[in-house]
C-alpha cells in the first residue's frame, strides 16, 4: 500500500513537472497516432493479399498490434525512464542521495521516473485491443481474459528484470546506455508474432532479448494459441528473473563506491 | 579545390576516428537498419507462400531479393542529418560551421561518405549472408547493372540534397521531430520500403512516381531487380535528374533564408 502511495506521489510530481509542458502532450499524440497509422496501413496492405498470416487472421493480428501499445507504453512510462536514470545517477554518483532514503532503494529507482505522455500509448494500446476483442466476438471467454492478464503481467515482470540486470551492470561498467536502446530496435520486430521468423531469430526475441513474452505470449493467450508449455515457461522464467534481478542489484549495489564521493 | 579535396580528406579521418570512439551505437544503428528489412522480407514471404509461391508479379525468393537489395541502397542512400541538424541549431554548434570559409554542407557529405566506407562492406557480408539463407533471387540485365551505378550515385545525392534542405526546417522550428517522423513514414509507404511498390493501391503508385521518395530507394532496387524496361530506366533518370535540379535549387533558396533567421538559440 505505501509502494502504491510512493508510485503515486512520483507520479504526480511528473505531471506537475510536463504540465508546464502542455504542447508536448500534442506531439506526443501526434507521434504516436502516426506510428499506430503505420501499423495499420501496413496491415491492411498485408492482409489485401491474403487471409492469415502464418495462421493469425487480421482480428488476431490486430490485437498483437494493441498489445505491442500497450505493453511498449508501460515499458515507456515506468520501466525505461528508471532504468535510464540508474545508469546516469551511477555515473555521476547521485545514486547516493537515493541510498540514503529509507526505503527500499531498487523500489525507488524502479519507479522514481514517469514519463507520463507515454500513457498516451497505453490509451490508444487499449482502444486498438477492445476492437479487436469487439471484432472477435465471442471467440475470446473468461478463460482467454484472464490468461492474458496473467501473461501481460509475466511479461511486464520479464522485461523490468531484464532492464535491471541490464542496468545494474553499470555498477561494472559505465558505459551501457546503449544496450537499453537495443531493445527499443529489437522491440520493433515484436509487431509481428515471433513465430513467423525463422528459428534464430525466433530464439534471439525469446531469450537473448525478451520480446516474445512482452508482445506475442500475451497476444497468444486472447486467442486461444497459449500452449501449458509456454504458460508454465512464462510464468517460471518471470519468477526466475525477478529474483536474479534482485540478486544481482544486491551484488552490484555492494560495488558501488559514489563516484563523487 | 584543392582545399576542399584536403577538407574531405580531413573529415574522413575524424570520421572514422569517431566511429571508432562509438562502436556501440554502430551496432545499434545497424540493428535497426537491418531489422526492419528484415521482418518486411519475412511478412511477404510467409504471405507469399500461403498464396501458392507468388504475390502479384512477385516469387517468394523474388521478395528476399527485393528486400535484401533495398537493404543496401536504403543504406548506400542513408543520411542522420535531420536528427543532427535540429541539435546544430539549438546548441548553437552551427555557428562555428558558419564561421568557416567553407559551405557546411561539404563537411557533412564528407562525414556521410566517410562512415559508409566503413559500414557499407559489413552492410554486404549481412546482405550475402541474407541472400544464401533466404534463397534470394534477383535476374537483372547486363546494362541494367551498368546502368544501377549511375542511378544509386544519383538517387544518393537527391536523398543527401533533400533531407539536408528539410533538415534545415530547424531554423525556423525547434520542434522539428514532427516534420521528420511525417517525412519517415512518407518514405516507409511511397519509397518501397514497406512493399514492393507494384502491390500497393495505384493513388499510391501515382504519388510515388511524383514525389522524390521512389527515385531515391524503389527504383534503384526495381532496376537491379531486372523489373523495369530500358525505357522505363531512361524516363527514371530523367526524373532523378529532375528532382536533383529541384533539391538543389531548394536548397539555395532555403538555407539562405535560413541563415539570415539564425540566431542561435544558445548563444
Amino acid at each position: 500500500m505505501k509502494y502504491l502511495r510512493l508510485l503515486g506521489a512520483f507520479f504526480w510530481v511528473s505531471v506537475a513537472g510536463e504540465l508546464a509542458y502542455r504542447v508536448n502532450f500534442l506531439w506526443q499524440l501526434f507521434q504516436s497516432i502516426l506510428s499506430l497509422v503505420v501499423s495499420l496501413v501496413g496491415l491492411g496492405v498485408i492482409f489485401s493479399y491474403t487471409d492469415t498470416l502464418g495462421g493469425w487472421r487480421p482480428d488476431e493480428i490486430l490485437a498483437l498490434v494493441g498489445v505491442y501499445f500497450l505493453v511498449g507504453g508501460m515499458i515507456g512510462l515506468v520501466i525505461q525512464p528508471g532504468m535510464e536514470q540508474l545508469i546516469e545517477s551511477v555515473r555521476d554518483g547521485t545514486l547516493d542521495f537515493t541510498l540514503t532514503k529509507p526505503e527500499d532503494a531498487q523500489l525507488i529507482v524502479s519507479i522514481r521516473r514517469v514519463e507520463i505522455w507515454r500513457l498516451i500509448d497505453i490509451g490508444l494500446g487499449l482502444a486498438v485491443l477492445a476492437t479487436a476483442l469487439i471484432r472477435l466476438g465471442e471467440k475470446v471467454g473468461g478463460w482467454q481474459a484472464g490468461m492474458f492478464i496473467l501473461m501481460l503481467i509475466a511479461g511486464a515482470v520479464i522485461i523490468y528484470s531484464f532492464f535491471l540486470i541490464l542496468a545494474t551492470l553499470s555498477f561494472w561498467f559505465v558505459r551501457v546506455e546503449n544496450i537499453l536502446v537495443i531493445f527499443q530496435s529489437m522491440y520493433e520486430a515484436g509487431r509481428w508474432p515471433v513465430s513467423l521468423y525463422p528459428g534464430w531469430l525466433r530464439y534471439g526475441l525469446t531469450f537473448i532479448i525478451p520480446v516474445a513474452f512482452a508482445t506475442t505470449v500475451p497476444a497468444e493467450a486472447l486467442t486461444g494459441r497459449l500452449t501449458w508449455e509456454t504458460l508454465l515457461g512464462a510464468v517460471v522464467l518471470a519468477v526466475v528473473l525477478l529474483t536474479v534481478s534482485r540478486v544481482f542489484w544486491r551484488v552490484g549495489l555492494r560495488h558501488y563506491s559514489g563516484t563523487s564521493a | 579545390m584543392k582545399a576542399l579535396a584536403e577538407l574531405y580528406l580531413q573529415q574522413f579521418k575524424t570520421t572514422l576516428a569517431s566511429m571508432f570512439q562509438y562502436r556501440a551505437s554502430l551496432l545499434i544503428w545497424m540493428i535497426g537498419q537491418v531489422l526492419e528489412p528484415l521482418v518486411y522480407l519475412i511478412v511477404w514471404s510467409i504471405v507469399s507462400n500461403t498464396s501458392g509461391g507468388s504475390v502479384g508479379n512477385y516469387t517468394t525468393k523474388e521478395f528476399a531479393g527485393y528486400f535484401i537489395v533495398l537493404m543496401l541502397v536504403n543504406q548506400f542512400t542513408y543520411t542522420w542529418i535531420m536528427y543532427e541538424f535540429e541539435y546544430r541549431v539549438r546548441q548553437g554548434a552551427l555557428s562555428f560551421a558558419l564561421l568557416r570559409p567553407v559551405h557546411p554542407i561539404h563537411s557533412d557529405l564528407a562525414d556521410n561518405v566517410s562512415s559508409k566506407l566503413i559500414t557499407l562492406p559489413i552492410m554486404i557480408l549481412i546482405a550475402a549472408g541474407l541472400a544464401v539463407i533466404f534463397h534470394a533471387s534477383i535476374s537483372p540485365a547486363p546494362w541494367a547493372i551498368a546502368l544501377f551505378i549511375p542511378v544509386l550515385l544519383l538517387a544518393f545525392m537527391v536523398r543527401f540534397l533533400i533531407e539536408w534542405t528539410l533538415a534545415l526546417a530547424a531554423f525556423w522550428t525547434t520542434r522539428v521531430g514532427a516534420i521528420n517522423q511525417t517525412y519517415f513514414v512518407l518514405m516507409l509507404f511511397l519509397s518501397g520500403q514497406i512493399a514492393p511498390l507494384t502491390l500497393l493501391p495505384s493513388p499510391v503508385r501515382v504519388a510515388a512516381g511524383i514525389l522524390p521518395f521512389r527515385w531515391m530507394i524503389g527504383f534503384p532496387v526495381e532496376l537491379l531487380l531486372g523489373r523495369l524496361t530500358l525505357v522505363e530506366t531512361l524516363t527514371g533518370l530523367g526524373a532523378q535528374a529532375a528532382w536533383l535540379l529541384a533539391g538543389f535549387v531548394l536548397l539555395r533558396i532555403v538555407w539562405r533564408a535560413g541563415v539570415r533567421i539564425y540566431s542561435a538559440v544558445g548563444a
